[in-house]
């Protein structure tokens, strides 16, 4: 996507998607933290995907007897009904629950909203509203000990055109920011971004760059810090040598950065394949939420 | 990577189950590849080797996970004379026509068209299906030694009883296992699936059919493949669909049509028959479990080292078992609904159902049955929507001037109502016909109004039409009703 295309929403929404993973508190304390800096109304969304269900007798008798297609289509739509009329009275005490708690921490009128479907086509819908998505980086169905991401977040990243915020499984106030920085027109989005919204107003702010060499980027960078000061930032510039995703994961911890932006997955995905995504990388690494600007 | 994600979820996502069903699918595909070879008249590897290459083939380029594709007594139906005329070679280059005819359809998504197709045809079709299934084992049941007739009786009593005791093992194969064993140490004499032809004894190889590459062999074979594209296609897309529906997920029709065309291709290299989805077959996998694409691989793989190592043993099943199983297959097809639903369904509809069925009987052809019932839908909807016409009459206060008022769809099946509605002995000096609320069709209707016109002249009234120009917006081809900004009122009435 060509990067000045996307418009750097400044209204609409905070919308939180949750789920029953242990991500959901700190998916709520962030969401809540961006409402109340952006004075954006907050909405509590759970995205109920429907999983396949299989008879509930096991039936290998291979027979077929009278009318067999629509008794089984009648047995199967009665099992997921009653799945998924228990998945939905769980997901919205769940919200209540979240709601009440972004309440508490000074979120502007939480509200609540459930919808069908796959997330990422349910958040793609439902965008147009949205000035900031806030997500867990793996959802309830989502194994910790791999270290790999939800399946969902890089479909969600990849389809939303807003802002997304990955919360991290704890809450921690956000004091210092980094924006990841490499002169490209992603990361000078980025620097926008963060000029102009009231999100990141009045934190101490850095910029970590990744030197790999080329001259570009010491350039880009006064344009960045110019940019920066302009509104009101002091930015201090880290500018270090070496391969992007180690030299971001070590700034952040050395620097106790609290939030990291960075623009999301800026290379094809041909070369995605290859090499990897220095996004996902990054993501799987930190233990800080990102904030992530297609 | 969502293609990788993809990937994933159709081949990868439900491994158990699809495997389970892969089995049970694999053991209920033989019976039926063997017996629709038998319809066919070629010998039972020719739909053995079909019922591989297809399910195999089809679990990579098809566009409906969890569908199963084989050999079918549709497409088997449609090949009898072209078999006992010109032999296999013909059936195998028509088959190979009948992939690449599909897969052109494919780029041309032709299932777009699955739309003419209504419902009540659909019922008709899979009816028909199962009657025609049925018929076909009626060889088998006339003129045969007196002890098949308890046999298949055992056959199917073994098949509908067993589940009730265990849905642990598919019952078709425990009454072809029993079946088989009792003819073997009885030593009876009954007919067997080995006097019916050859049985494959290896893996399949790959051939070119041996037909001289001629006009006159394309005129033979292209009337064929072109049902055989025709029926196929059509009893995937409804069996998709039936697919769509138990499993909610959706499916790709231009791909599965590209799929189909491509299995049926591989097939008739490798010896196999033209073949398509089952709906009976797709049902069972569905509910052994089998939701992804690996259902279907395994499927023909299993399929293939049973019958290559067992071949010896598959050639010993007395037909009389294959019968049972295939009088199970015909009665799971038929919708036995759709016999109730007569008493409570439009007349038109049930009118549709019976013609396609009835159509398709005596011709064999599936096709030809489809033709009909689409067209008596296109008809009976026609005649439905010819009614929505009124004309409201008002006559001046001083007697002398009529104005008509026509609303509603004026076309050729309601040219003669319209005509009908005015009143031309009428002694009056005035018609105003004001057609602002009507939709001129086609032709017939301008005709008609062109005819209302003229008599009312020759009457020596004088004729004012108002609104021609609205009516007759829907004459124009390619009507894009919906970005009109006038569409509601276009379809307000």
């Amino acid at each position: 996507m060509d990067p000045s295309a996307y418009v750097i929403p400044d209204h609409g929404k905070v919308m939180a998607c949750l789920d029953v993973s242990i991500y959901n508190a700190p998916v709520t304390d962030y969401a809540a933290w961006a409402s109340r800096r952006l004075d954006a109304e907050l909405t509590c969304l759970h995205v109920l995907d429907r999983k396949p269900v299989r008879p509930n007798r096991v039936d290998y008798s291979g027979s077929i007897g009278v009318d067999a297609g629509s008794h089984l289509l009648d047995e199967l739509v009665e099992l997921e009904a009653r799945q998924n009329r228990l998945a939905m009275q769980h997901g919205r005490v769940m919200l209540e629950q979240a709601c009440e708690r972004a309440r508490s921490r000074g979120a502007v009128r939480p509200q609540v909203l459930q919808r069908h479907g796959p997330l990422a086509q349910a958040l793609t819908e439902l965008e147009a509203g949205v000035r900031l998505f806030v997500l867990g980086k793996r959802g309830e169905a989502a194994d910790f000990n791999t270290g790999h991401l939800g399946a969902n977040l890089e479909r969600v990243v990849r389809a939303v055109h807003r802002p997304t915020l990955v919360a991290s499984r704890e809450f921690r106030p956000v004091n210092a920011f980094a924006v990841a920085f490499d002169g490209s027109p992603t990361t000078r989005k980025c620097v926008e971004m963060v000029a102009m919204s009231p999100l990141l107003q009045g934190l101490d702010c850095n910029l970590i760059v990744a030197d790999n060499g080329g001259g570009n980027d010491i350039e880009g960078l006064d344009w960045a810090t110019q940019r920066l000061e302009a509104a009101g930032f002091a930015p201090k510039a880290h500018v270090r040598a070496g391969d992007a995703e180690q030299i971001i994961t070590e700034s952040v911890d050395r620097l106790s950065i609290d939030l990291l932006v960075m623009g999301a997955y800026g290379h094809s995905r041909i070369r995605h394949l290859i090499v990897g995504s220095t996004t996902t990388a990054v993501l799987r690494k930190c233990t800080v939420p990102v904030l992530l600007l297609r | 990577m969502l293609f990788l994600q993809n990937i994933r979820r159709d081949w990868f996502s439900s491994l158990r189950g699809d495997a389970l069903a892969g089995l049970v699918v694999a053991m209920a595909l033989i019976p039926e590849a063997i017996a629709f070879s038998l319809i066919a008249g070629v010998d039972p590897k020719v739909g053995l080797y079909a019922a591989f290459c297809i399910s195999v083939v089809i679990a990579f380029a098809g566009g409906r996970p969890g569908m199963i594709s084989a050999a079918t007594g549709a497409m088997a139906l449609l090949m009898i004379t072209l078999v006992r005329d010109h032999g296999l070679e013909y059936l195998l280059a028509a088959t190979v026509l009948t992939g690449l005819l599909q897969v052109v359809a494919g780029y041309l998504r032709l299932a777009d068209l699955m739309r003419f197709v209504s419902r009540s045809v659909v019922t008709g079709f899979v009816n028909a299906l199962a009657i025609l299934i049925f018929l076909a084992q009626l060889p088998e049941l006339i003129n045969v030694p007196v002890l098949v007739y308890p046999m298949v009786a055992a056959g199917l009593i073994v098949i509908y009883g067993l589940p009730r005791l265990t849905r642990a093992v598919p019952s078709p194969l425990v009454a072809i296992v029993a079946l088989t064993a009792v003819a073997l140490i009885t030593g009876i004499d009954v007919p067997t699936v080995g006097d019916k032809g050859e049985l494959p004894d290896a893996l399949p190889v790959f051939l070119i059919p041996n037909i001289p590459l001629n006009i006159e062999t394309l005129v033979i074979i292209l009337p064929v493949s072109l049902t055989l594209m025709t029926v196929g296609l059509l009893e995937s897309f409804l069996t998709a669909q039936i697919v769509d529906d138990l499993t909610d997920t959706p499916s790709d029709k231009h791909r599965e049509a590209k799929g189909q065309g491509l299995a049926n291709i591989v097939s008739g290299f490798f010896g196999g028959m033209a073949g398509c989805a089952m709906i009976g077959q797709s049902v069972i996998n569905v509910k052994s479990g089998g939701r992804g694409r690996m259902s279907a691989l395994l499927a023909g793989v299993f399929l293939l080292l049973m019958v290559v190592f067992l071949g010896e043993w598959v050639g010993k099943i007395p037909m009389a078992a294959l019968v049972a199983v295939m009088i199970m297959v015909a009665i799971g097809t038929f919708s036995w609904r759709s016999i109730a639903d007569l008493r409570v369904h439009p007349r038109t509809s049930s009118m549709v159902m019976i013609g396609t069925v009835v159509v398709t009987v005596a011709t064999h052809d599936l096709a030809k049955g489809v033709l009909t019932g689409v067209l008596l839908s296109a008809l009976g909807f026609a005649r439905k929507v010819g009614q929505v016409l009124v004309v409201g009459k008002r006559l001046s206060d001083d007697g002398t001037a009529r104005t008509y008022i026509v609303t509603g769809q004026v076309f050729f099946a309601s040219a003669d109502r319209f005509l009908s509605q005015f009143d031309f002995r009428e002694v009056i000096d005035m018609v105003r016909i004001d057609v602002s609320g009507a939709h001129f069709w086609d032709l017939s209707a301008v005709g008609a109004l062109d005819r209302v016109i003229l008599k009312f002249r020759r009457e020596g009234v004088e004729v004012d039409v108002v609104g021609m120009d609205e009516a007759s917006r829907t004459l124009v081809d390619r009507l894009g009703v919906a970005d009109k900004p006038d569409a509601e009122q276009l379809l307000g009435h």
